[in-house]
């Protein structure tokens, strides 16, 4: 029930356009996408973020990745990891 | 004389014999120097002189031997030889004659006398020949202590040539005097090609993968709500959440990526300045045959074939004689042409209409069907899949011999098509006549296909494809939906079969795609627009729904057209035939609400849809008496859904549903008519706007509100049809129609086809705007009264 409220609530700010949650593998286990655009997105964006924060603690061991956000023309793609589950949300930004 | 002196006389002391006489040459020499010239030896003066001995035989030649008497011997020799040798022939003859007469005499013996050597000059060569010593020998003397000599003595080997000047040689050096060299040298040439054996081995490695197939791993739904459930999301969730709210917020407090630079460039580009707005003429189409002294009533383009676009013709027809319309009988053959742009001269392909075509459609997802509406009311559907090669490869008319069927019913007709013509498509299904419109059919729409009406009126999701479906509408205050299904219905009733019987012939080559509905083409549903409390009928001209949603299939993206409202609002109440049960979705979310344009120039706007179950007696129908004449164009605005342009009589209004006051714009009364309209399909602020002497006035909202930003004249009759479309990206095409019959297809510039960059939100702030303003006056208006 949290876990959907808070969905819910990400999901209701202004130009989101989906959210997708996914397990430490990349599979994914909640999404507002039809599945084939799941999975490939889920597919892409965990190896990215892995690299990402494998880059970030090469520079330093110390650190570690928070967020990753990706701008392109059309939309904003966001990610927050963490150890077990990876949080994306696809937001077009208002123009 | 001289003979006296020497005693030479002749034949005195000389005689033949005795021819030789010895003078003295001291006795010459006396001569000579006493008688000089005279004397006789002058002329040997000095052989005489150099003669050695001392006397000179003189000779008697009597014989004249040598040409002289007498002849002087120069030498002894010849002295002695000429004494000697005549002493001896004569002595010889002597001899003779003395051997003849003495028998032997013997010689003497004389010792040989010594004479003197005479030197003959060879002393001179002895001289010559005996060696002399020229130098005086040197003596040397060389002496040696004695004990030196015999003394051991040992001899060692030396190099000369390593001792510095211990020899002096000389060596031959090549004389360049006597080296020729040579300036050119014939040499043969042979090539051999160079072989060379080499092998390789290929190295078998391990095999590898090139292609990989895979499947993405996906949690069963168990799993999945196991892992909704744990605890781990949550924290998760409650973790990532504030971070991800930050961002989201970020995003829609504002765009950090926004290039203000690039935007006040544009800005300047569409305010500032004049630039070049027109409409350049591209092609024109006109045909002599089939267009004589006809007007053009509807444009289409094909949707997918670049360049074809296609005209329907109808007889040029006065106002009164519109309005009175009776079957007449045209002796021109009513056509529909198609064109290409690379064949302007001639007609690609002729769609055969039973009566005049006053407008039609192509198919939106099978352009191969076309659907029109004719003059009679009569609704027409032609299939041109047996050309759509020939369209797609248009180039100047190839020859196609048309095989022309024995039995024929319209012989005449088909004897049209000749090699050369443009094949005539004859028309394959025809409504029937008793259930079509009455008056002629003034606009023809087909149905998206993603839902379709059923017998109750309630729209359905659409899972067939090829379903097709038509709303036409007519003067006769009436709006039929029609149902073309693309195979045959599985249940006819037996008046329809018997039907069917009396088609006649069809020529074999007419696509029977529609042969079952030919001629018994029922209509599906009929609403007649007709208010129930004022009993007021409407007869509309245009309509305009409002999920019209053309998707033509075709290679880009810009072809989605939006489609034509057609605006068809009827009263509630319509005519309905019982229903069958089809177990489709039933979709909630179609808006059945529609704008219709009559022809006394009211629009009216209403819902189709029969509320059952609702409250309300009175539908929500609303109309508005704006134009003055018959509303020619009924148009949703391709980029905002309820955004209609509407265009009849003098003057045209554009209307956002909803907005129940009035039209958001409406233009003040133009001089001329305006006959057409229609707005651009790539600049959301931009229709274009047709008049009857021929001016095409372009309007941009965003420039000017109160008069066309733009007149350009393109014929001079009147305009009767405009017909935008994007061909590619870089064309834009503007067809317009005019009365003679000629089609004009003009390129629109860039300026007026390419739109700026935020002319969406300001043209959707201006619609805003304005219809605040008309808030703001009614509740004025309103208070106004309330005082009064």
């Amino acid at each position: 029930a949290e876990v959907e409220e808070t969905l819910k609530r990400i999901q209701a700010h202004k130009g989101v356009a989906a959210t997708i949650v996914i397990n430490a593998e990349g599979i994914p286990i909640r999404t507002t996408l039809d599945n084939s655009t799941t999975v490939q997105y889920a597919g892409l964006l965990h190896q990215l973020t892995m690299k990402a924060r494998s880059t970030v603690r090469d520079i330093d061991p110390q650190n570690d990745l928070t967020f990753l956000r990706i701008r392109s023309k059309k939309h904003e793609i966001m990610v927050a990891p963490d150890k077990e589950y990876l949080l994306i949300v696809i937001q077009n930004p208002c123009e | 004389k001289t003979q006296e002196i020497f005693n030479c006389r002749v034949n005195e002391d000389v005689t033949e014999e005795n021819c030789f006489t010895l003078i003295k040459k001291e006795d010459i020499i006396q001569d000579l120097k006493t008688r000089a010239a005279i004397s006789d030896f002058h002329p040997v003066k000095k052989v005489v002189l150099e003669y050695p001995g001392e006397e000179l035989l003189v000779v008697f030649d009597a014989k004249f031997q040598y040409g002289q008497n007498f002849y002087l011997v120069a030498s002894e020799e010849a002295k002695e030889n000429l004494l000697k040798p005549p002493e001896t022939a004569e002595e010889k003859e002597e001899e003779k004659e003395e051997n003849r007469e003495e028998t032997l005499e013997v010689h003497p013996y004389t010792p040989p006398v010594h004479k003197p050597w005479v030197s003959l000059g060879s002393e001179k060569e002895v001289e010559e020949e005996s060696v002399k010593d020229t130098v005086t020998k040197i003596k040397y003397m060389i002496s040696r202590e004695r004990r030196k000599f015999g003394a051991p003595i040992t001899f060692t080997d030396k190099n000369a040539s390593y001792v510095k000047d211990s020899y002096v040689e000389c060596t031959s050096y090549q004389d360049k005097n006597f080296s020729i060299k040579m300036l050119e040298k014939d040499v043969g040439v042979q090539m051999v090609p160079k072989v060379r054996e080499a092998s390789t081995q290929t190295k078998w490695t391990y095999p590898k993968n090139t292609t990989t197939q895979y499947f993405p791993r996906q949690l069963s739904n168990e799993e999945k709500e196991e892992n909704l459930s744990s605890e781990k999301l949550k924290d998760f969730l409650t973790s990532v959440r504030l971070r991800m709210e930050i961002a989201l917020q970020q995003n829609e407090i504002m765009n950090a990526f926004f290039d203000d630079w690039k935007a006040l460039a544009e800005d300047e580009s569409s305010s500032g300045g004049k630039p070049d707005v027109y409409l350049k003429a591209y092609q024109s189409f006109t045909d002599l045959r089939y267009l004589k002294d006809r007007t053009i009533s509807c444009i289409c383009w094909h949707p997918t074939i670049y360049g074809i676009i296609a005209v329907s013709a109808r007889k040029r027809l006065s106002h009164e004689e519109q309005v009175n319309l009776s079957d007449k009988s045209l002796l021109q053959q009513s056509v529909i042409l198609f064109w290409s742009f690379f064949d302007p001269l001639h007609p690609q392909l002729i769609l055969e209409c039973p009566e005049d075509v006053y407008c039609f459609q192509f198919h939106p997802s099978d352009p191969n069907i076309i659907a029109g509406g004719c003059i009679n009311g009569q609704v027409v559907l032609w299939d041109i899949s047996q050309h759509e090669e020939k369209l797609q490869n248009a180039k100047p008319v190839a020859d196609e011999v048309v095989m022309t069927a024995v039995n024929m019913v319209n012989a005449s007709i088909l004897n049209i098509m000749y090699s050369t013509e443009p094949p005539l498509v004859r028309y394959c299904a025809v409504s029937s006549i008793q259930h079509c419109h009455k008056k002629p059919v003034t606009d023809i729409h087909w149905l998206p296909d993603y839902f379709e009406d059923n017998r109750m009126g309630a729209t359905f999701e659409n899972r067939a494809e090829i379903r097709m479906q038509l709303v036409t509408c007519s003067p006769d205050c009436s709006i039929l939906f029609w149902d073309a299904p693309a195979t045959k219905l599985p249940e006819q009733s037996s008046s329809e079969k018997v039907k069917k019987d009396e088609i006649f012939y069809m020529p074999p080559d007419v696509p029977d795609t529609f042969k079952h509905v030919d001629l018994c083409w029922k209509p599906l549903i009929k609403i007649n627009l007709c208010e129930s409390d004022t009993n007021t009928e409407y007869s509309p001209v245009r309509i305009s729904l409002k999920e019209l949603h053309y998707h033509y299939k075709t290679s880009e993206k810009l072809q989605s057209l939006n489609t034509l409202e057609v605006s068809a609002k009827e009263s509630p109440y319509t005519e309905m035939s019982t229903p069958s049960s089809k177990n489709l979705k039933a979709l909630q979310n179609i808006f059945t609400d529609f704008f219709v344009g009559t022809e006394d120039g009211e629009i009216v706007y209403s819902d189709w849809i029969v509320e059952i179950d609702s409250d309300s007696a009175k539908p929500h129908t609303q109309k508005y008496t704006i134009h003055t004449e018959t509303i020619n164009t009924l148009q949703r605005s391709p980029f905002f859904k309820d955004i209609i342009l509407s265009v009849g009589g003098r003057n045209f209004a554009i209307w956002k549903e909803g907005v129940t006051n009035g039209p958001i714009l409406q233009s003040s009364c133009s001089a001329g008519r305006n006959t057409a309209g229609r707005w651009s399909l790539t600049r959301p602020g931009v229709f274009f706007i047709g008049r009857d002497d021929g001016n095409i006035a372009v309007w941009d909202l965003l420039k000017k509100t109160y008069e066309p930003s733009h007149l350009q004249n393109i014929s001079k009759s009147v305009i009767t049809f405009i017909s935008p479309w994007i061909s590619s990206s870089k064309q834009h095409f503007l067809a317009v129609s005019d009365d003679l019959g000629v089609l004009h297809v003009l390129e629109i510039c860039e300026t007026l086809s390419h739109p700026s960059g935020n002319e969406h939100a300001n043209i959707l702030d201006y619609f805003e705007r304005e219809v605040k303003y008309l808030k703001h006056c009614e509740q004025e208006f309103q208070e106004y009264q309330e005082l009064q």
